[in-house]
């Protein structure tokens, strides 16, 4: 069985080929890295598997099934999960009541017994409180529980934003430069947290980024894009060594200034 | 300055934060329960017309504030709640069952039409409601039969469990049935706040993309949250049907609209408070300008003047000086002012500053 699959994917806007006949494939429980130059197509590929975009042509399978009939509110019941490259949070509410809203999920009791609050609710709401501390208790998140998203600073809003994916307890998650605008300290926390998602959630992480060591440290193969096409596909090493990525990036460029320059 | 500790989840899903609080609400219904004993019938009259305010006002706010969908059509909302419930009492249905029921009609009405015009956006959805509250006039026309068109109706005199209750003859007893009526709607509304549906309210309205992204259908969130809207508010037409005693085309027209959606806003838009500060404010409004005009006219030994249009003046001009100096209305300034206190000396002016908010991102629109 395979687990997702991409199988000949293009997508234009207008004349702009975004995604040109991309296909991959990724395992069940690897870390997967889209790398690129900006305007390479990585996010968009993002926006394809989470229904954004109806590709042109080609097809988009989650554990064999094609999931180009479903609407993107659709696409969190199967168990995929993402995060924004520019952050989408809830600004005017807490962090509590952002993860809360990651929860929507599996939120079963109706509306009528939500009008009247019923201990069915209650029980529900105080299951659902339980995973989201979970997830605040292993990203660190329990100082800024009760603030509001609109004064949190950039770093923490990133981190949020995953926990939030992650209280929709996913079998997928898609990271869009979880690391961009990052300190290098935040960095190394963001290494440790995508490698414990791997290994103890048991979760798939598809994630685009521009920094490669945190690429290299945590990816077990990586897609090199450019233009919407492929360049190459392989361990971090190979790609990043190979003749094709290192043209592609020279164009506009080093491969480990591209942090610096996605963050503008 | 105050802490409050959190021993279990339950803290965060109480009504009441903490004691304090409780205690300052409980004063506040002791208050409104005993108020017919403190003022005359006049003076409960204008109350029960505040509390019907608020009603509408939490009815539009469950949209327009914690959705974040604008309407000008809740007048007809109202409409169809008034009409209902005295059209069912005329027709000899018990109030107690006539009444809720004109709440779920509107409510109803509410959702079907939401479908189509809540996939408009901003202005256009604004223009699509203003559609409403001007067809809901000829349609009211049309349907004379029932409704009276022109010449309009009479609220029927009612009864609950044998009790008869009437604007006029027993006014306490109406003030305590719209009390209660308040409380319900007040209770309902808290408790979809603190409930799933509530968050996707929110998450539909500060992010359309983020909450489709964690399986919030937004088409269905906003049809439900229309629907709440508009049944609350048929509950507010119905109650003022009967409060007003007679009513025809005109008097759910395009201003009440209006004037529903520039209450909420100047009372601050996305919080429940804010239907009741701004309920205040219409409901005393024409007094407090009538009083003002009697007092410069004895100052100034003018006879009693009367401008025309005086009273929507000066709205206007509140609601202007809310935009421009206080956009998040009198709960945001009651706000400041409450923390101003609880932290004193500590406060700092910049406090409430919005932090810069990052671009988000052009191409996902
Ligand atoms: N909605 C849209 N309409 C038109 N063009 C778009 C749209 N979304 C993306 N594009 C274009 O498609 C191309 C790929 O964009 P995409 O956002 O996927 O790049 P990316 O690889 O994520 O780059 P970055 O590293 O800058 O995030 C770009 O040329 C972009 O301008
Ligand atoms: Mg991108």
């Amino acid at each position: 069985m395979s687990f997702l699959t991409l199988e000949n994917v293009t997508l234009r806007f207008g004349g702009l080929v975004a995604v040109n006949n991309v296909s991959f494939h990724v395992g069940k429980g690897e870390v997967f890295a889209l790398v690129g130059p900006n305007g390479a197509g990585k996010s968009t590929l993002f926006n394809l598997i989470s229904r954004f975009y109806d590709p042109a042509e080609g097809d988009i399978r989650f554990e064999d099934k094609s999931i180009l009939k479903l609407r993107p509110d659709q696409v969190p019941s199967l168990g995929i999960a993402r995060t924004f490259q520019n952050i989408e949070l809830f600004e005017q509410s807490t962090v509590l009541q952002n993860l809360l809203v990651g929860r929507h999920r599996h939120a079963k009791v109706g509306g009528f017994a939500q009008t009247f609050f019923t201990p069915a609710v209650r029980k529900e709401e105080m299951e659902h409180r339980r995973i989201v501390e979970e997830i605040i208790d292993f990203l660190d998140l329990q100082p800024y529980r009760d603030k509001y998203i609109a004064g949190l600073p950039y770093g923490i809003r990133k981190v949020v934003e995953m926990a939030r994916a992650l209280a929709t307890e996913p079998k997928l998650l898609l990271l869009d430069e979880p690391a961009s605008g990052l300190s290098l300290e935040e960095t190394q926390d963001m290494i440790f947290w995508i490698e414990d998602i791997k290994k103890h959630m048991g979760i798939t992480v598809i994630m685009v980024e521009h920094d490669m060591n945190l690429v290299s440290a945590v990816s077990d193969r990586v897609l090199a894009l450019a233009d919407g096409k492929e360049l190459a596909i392989g361990t971090p090493k190979e790609v990043q060594s190979h003749p094709e990525v290192i043209k592609a990036y020279l164009g506009s460029s080093g491969l480990d200034d591209k942090k610096e320059g996605a963050k503008k | 300055m105050r802490f409050v500790f959190k021993r279990s989840y339950n803290d965060d899903i109480k009504l009441f934060k903490h004691r304090t609080q409780m205690f300052w609400y409980l004063a506040l219904l002791i208050f409104v329960v005993a108020l017919p004993w403190l003022i005359d019938d006049f003076l409960i009259g204008e109350a029960t017309n505040v509390l019907i305010w608020a009603i509408a006002g939490m009815g539009l706010m469950v949209l327009a504030g914690h959705t974040g969908q604008a309407s000008l059509g809740h007048a007809a909302f109202m409409a169809i709640g008034c009409y209902a419930n005295v059209i069912m009492l005329q027709r000899g249905v018990p109030f107690i069952i006539a009444f809720p029921l004109s709440g779920v009609i509107a409510g109803i009405a509410g959702t079907i039409i939401a479908l189509p015009v809540l996939r408009l956006h901003g202005i256009y959805l604004a223009i699509a409601t203003l559609a409403i509250s001007i067809l809901t006039d000829d349609i009211i026309v049309i349907t004379a039969p029932w409704t009276g068109g022109v010449g309009g109706l009479a609220a029927p005199p009612f009864d609950i469990f044998g009790v008869d209750i009437n604007r006029y003859g027993t006014p306490i007893l109406f003030y305590f049935l719209t009390l209660v009526v308040t409380l319900l709607v007040l209770w309902a509304y808290r408790n979809i706040l603190r409930s799933p549906l509530g968050r996707s309210f929110v998450a539909v309205r500060d992010s359309e993309i983020s909450a489709q992204a964690l399986g919030v259908n937004i088409t269905k969130t906003k049809a439900i949250s229309f629907g709440i809207s508009c049944a609350i508010v048929g509950l507010a037409g119905a109650l003022l049907g009967l409060f007003a005693g007679a009513f025809n085309n005109e008097t759910f027209n395009l201003v009440l609209s209006i004037q529903l959606l520039l209450m909420i806003v100047i009372g601050g838009l996305g919080s429940i408070h804010g239907a009741f500060f701004g309920a205040l404010v219409i409901g005393f409004l024409p007094q407090a300008i009538a009083i003002t005009r009697d007092g410069i006219s004895e100052t100034f030994g003018l006879g009693t003047i009367i401008i025309p249009g005086i009273e929507s003046g000066v709205f206007a001009l509140i609601l202007i000086g809310f935009i421009l100096f206080e956009p998040r209305g009198i709960y945001g300034r009651w706000i400041k002012i409450r923390t101003y206190f609880e932290l004193f000396p500590f406060y700092r002016k910049g406090m409430f500053k919005r932090q810069k908010t990052y671009l988000k991102t052009e191409r996902m629109k």
